[in-house]
């Protein structure tokens, strides 16, 4: 099958998130004990597990905002607190909620939220809206969209950020069919480019099987 | 590209003034709050002016405080709640830097419209015309310090729920040596003497504040986020 033309990779590939025995105690509950994962480029890891068993947790210590008490995560080889900002530069992280302002339409959320990581074009944007379905809906404030909608948007923000390393906690939340089919076709075009996701989804992920590893926690 | 320092400034800088006036109840309400403060005080002593003017340096800079400590607790609170810190955190930027260009937004929002009301009040209370300068540069340069002050008590009760009563407690003592120097150089310039003693002393805690309170601030907010 002939692929879409694809836009050009803003990154380099870079190998791989690699974490090694994580230990994460949340007061006196010991959440992850004893993680370890690699996903290399082209790969994504699915990381499954029963609601409260760290899922979360796992990927915000991934992503370097949580300090684990043992363990460590690197990134291209290196440990990532020795370059918190040069790891950043390289991470692209979606939570639960998506970072965008209620009383700003959402070219108006990406322009300010990625204008703070890179230099970005009013083109590039609109690529990126029309990318997610975003069309019919783009000019109206944030605040009146419907949940599923400013998911769309987080994701417009996701393939914006032309990052290596996607962190996705719960990316299909509140997305309709059609919304979890483009997350899986993300997914995929970023594995092609030789990108690493890690991603905490609930239900099957229509990503070809080639990339796709699991990781059960809990 | 990657932005720069100075452009990542920028996009803190254009979102954060976009907002304000997309909210603009939020912004006036300090300054309908100090104006109300400042007139209120000929009622309660007396509508002599020559008694006014020797508590308008103080009423003034308590009511700056005051108007300004209403401000903080929505300095952080929304990017705090909405995950626009933590994509802060992770933009591969400088925390400590962002917050700073979040910190003067701020100020631009409150501290300087603060600064250019100051006059018409102190006036209100019997300042002469000669003194405007020193209460706009008294003001303007101390709410510089306010603000930095403020951002580490906003950061560090980001986890609190209804936080107010304890970011004033956290605030108003570090905020001291503000008043006591702001109100001096008020009450030298209603007396037409030369105030630029207490404002350079202002000016050296609104440096040390550009220095140090950002870094807390930045600290505050990781603790928050994990």
């Amino acid at each position: 099958m002939p692929a879409a033309p694809q836009p050009t990779p803003h990154f380099t590939p870079l190998g791989s998130l690699k974490a090694e025995n994580l230990h994460l105690w949340r007061g006196d509950r010991h959440v992850l004990k004893g993680v370890g994962l690699t996903a290399g480029a082209g790969e994504c890891l699915q990381v499954t597990g029963p609601n409260g068993t760290g899922k979360t947790t796992l990927l915000r210590t991934l992503a370097g905002l949580m300090y684990p008490e043992e363990g460590n995560v690197f990134w291209a080889g290196k440990d990532i607190r020795a370059d918190m900002h040069g790891f950043h530069a390289d991470l692209g992280y979606i939570g639960h909620e998506p970072p965008l302002k209620p009383d700003l339409t959402p070219p108006e959320n990406l322009k300010y939220w990625l204008g703070v990581r890179r230099i970005i074009s009013k083109l590039e944007i609109d690529d990126a809206l029309a990318r997610v379905g975003a069309d019919y809906w783009r000019d109206r404030p944030v605040r009146t969209l419907s949940a599923g909608q400013k998911r769309r948007v987080a994701l417009a923000g996701l393939i914006l950020m032309a990052v290596p390393l996607w962190l996705l906690d719960e990316p299909t939340t509140n997305l309709d069919t059609q919304g979890q089919g483009l997350v899986a076709t993300l997914i995929e075009e970023h594995l092609a480019r030789g990108g690493v996701v890690v991603a905490a989804i609930h239900h099957e992920l229509n990503v070809a099987a080639a990339g796709l590893r699991r990781l059960e926690i809990g | 590209m990657n932005a720069s320092a100075v452009q990542s400034a920028r996009a803190v800088l254009a979102r954060d003034l976009k907002l304000a006036f997309r909210k603009r109840g939020q912004l006036v309400q300090p300054l309908v709050f100090f104006a109300i403060i400042t007139t209120l005080f000929p009622l309660g002593i007396s509508p002599d002016l020559s008694q006014l003017r020797n508590v308008a340096p103080g009423v003034l800079w308590v009511a700056a405080l005051l108007s300004s400590l209403l401000a903080l607790e929505f300095l952080f609170r929304d990017d705090a709640h909405d995950g626009t810190l933590e994509q802060y955190a992770l933009s591969g930027q400088s925390l400590t830097w962002l917050l700073l260009a979040k910190t003067a937004t701020h100020w631009l929002l409150t501290g300087l419209p603060l600064a250019l009301m100051a006059p018409l009040s102190a006036m209100s209370l019997g300042a002469p015309v000669a003194s405007v300068p020193g209460v706009i540069a008294s003001v303007a340069i101390g709410s510089i310090a306010l603000s930095l002050i403020g951002s580490m008590g906003a950061a560090l009760t980001l986890g609190v729920r209804r936080s107010g009563a304890l970011l004033s407690l956290l605030i108003l003592p570090l905020s001291v040596p503000v008043l006591i120097f702001g109100a001096r150089a008020v009450e030298l310039a209603v007396k037409g003497d030369a105030y630029s003693a207490p404002l350079y002393l202002l000016g050296a805690v609104a440096v040390l504040g550009v220095t140090l309170a950002p870094i807390a601030a930045a600290a505050a907010v990781r603790v928050s986020l994990e």
